[in-house]
């Protein structure tokens, strides 16, 4: 197999894709140019997790990580961002499968909280990463959904709480 | 990206706050409607019900137009424009975190490169 060159021009970025894919569920789709096992190894090692999880452009930070990435392991997240109180997710691993698939709870909102399913398909050199959100009702989801409205654009924290109310 | 004021949310949660009014929305949903229609589906007086879809219209969720002596009722734009933006801006956010992910795995691929040609290096030399 032929090594790519350092030179290479850097690649089109691969297109996030999300689609409410019924009333209770949302389903974020992207594809990653590495086989499974490596995206897996990302996402699960807490050291590399906090490397991507907040984006930099969302002026954030990730205070503090705990993830016991297992079956029955719980992760705790704490954000912080210079103008806005801290704010803490939590849950429990329903299901941890190396290297195809992750369930977990989001519990910081008490019971009722969305489930989430992140699935690892592995496609060779590819991955087709999906995220699944499913919640307790529409309702809920009707509730993120306008929870996730706020009136200025580029604040960090008003980003983070749409953003995490589903986590790791 | 359009942005929605607190004062418009909080008409829509309002709004959405009584068992008729989201069963005329679900209804809607469904099919147009006209106000009588609406009210003996909800075994409503016609006045009852021209108050409901007031708050609704009030709201933008519902939109009614009257032709001839029928008041049709639709629903209004404002709802999925705003889940469609809010769908938008989850987007952004998870692209944002995405393209951070690509460096890690990137990282990870380039490492695991290096050590298959050291081991494979070895395995000349041997």
């Amino acid at each position: 197999m032929d090594a790519r060159k350092e030179s290479e021009p850097a690649r089109m970025k691969n297109r996030t894709n999300v689609e409410r894919k019924s009333e209770r569920e949302l389903v974020v789709t992207r594809t990653f140019n590495a086989p499974a096992r490596i995206v897996f190894e990302a996402w699960t090692r807490p050291e590399l997790f906090k490397q991507w999880w907040v984006p930099k452009s969302c002026g954030a930070s990730l205070l503090d990580c705990e993830m016991d990435v297992r079956t029955g392991g719980k992760y705790r997240l704490v954000f912080g961002a210079p103008t806005s109180q801290q704010m803490e997710f939590f849950g429990r691993y329903v299901e941890v499968v190396p290297p195809t698939r992750i369930v977990w709870t989001n519990d910081e909102g008490g019971e009722g909280g969305a489930v989430t399913t992140v699935t690892f398909e592995d496609k060779g050199e590819q991955t087709v990463l999906i995220i699944h959100d499913l919640y307790a009702s529409k309702k809920a989801l009707d509730e993120a959904l306008a929870s996730g409205s706020t009136d200025g654009m580029p604040e960090t924290l008003d980003q983070l709480d749409a953003l995490l109310t589903r986590k790791p | 990206m359009v942005q929605y004021s607190r004062t418009h949310l909080d008409a829509s949660f309002a709004a959405l706050s009584d068992t008729t009014r989201r069963g005329v929305l679900e209804q809607l949903g469904r099919a147009d409607a006209s106000i009588t229609a609406l009210a003996q589906k909800f075994e409503m007086t016609i006045t009852g019900m021209k108050k409901h879809v007031g708050v609704l219209e009030q709201a933008g969720l519902v939109t009614t137009k009257k032709v001839g002596r029928v008041r049709t009722c639709k629903l209004g734009p404002r709802r999925l424009e705003e889940e469609a933006a809010w769908l938008e801006r989850y987007r952004q956010l998870w692209a944002a975190r995405f393209d951070e992910l690509d460096d890690v795995v990137e990282q990870l691929k380039q490492k695991e490169l290096k050590q298959k040609e050291t081991v494979d290096g070895r395995k000349k030399r041997e």
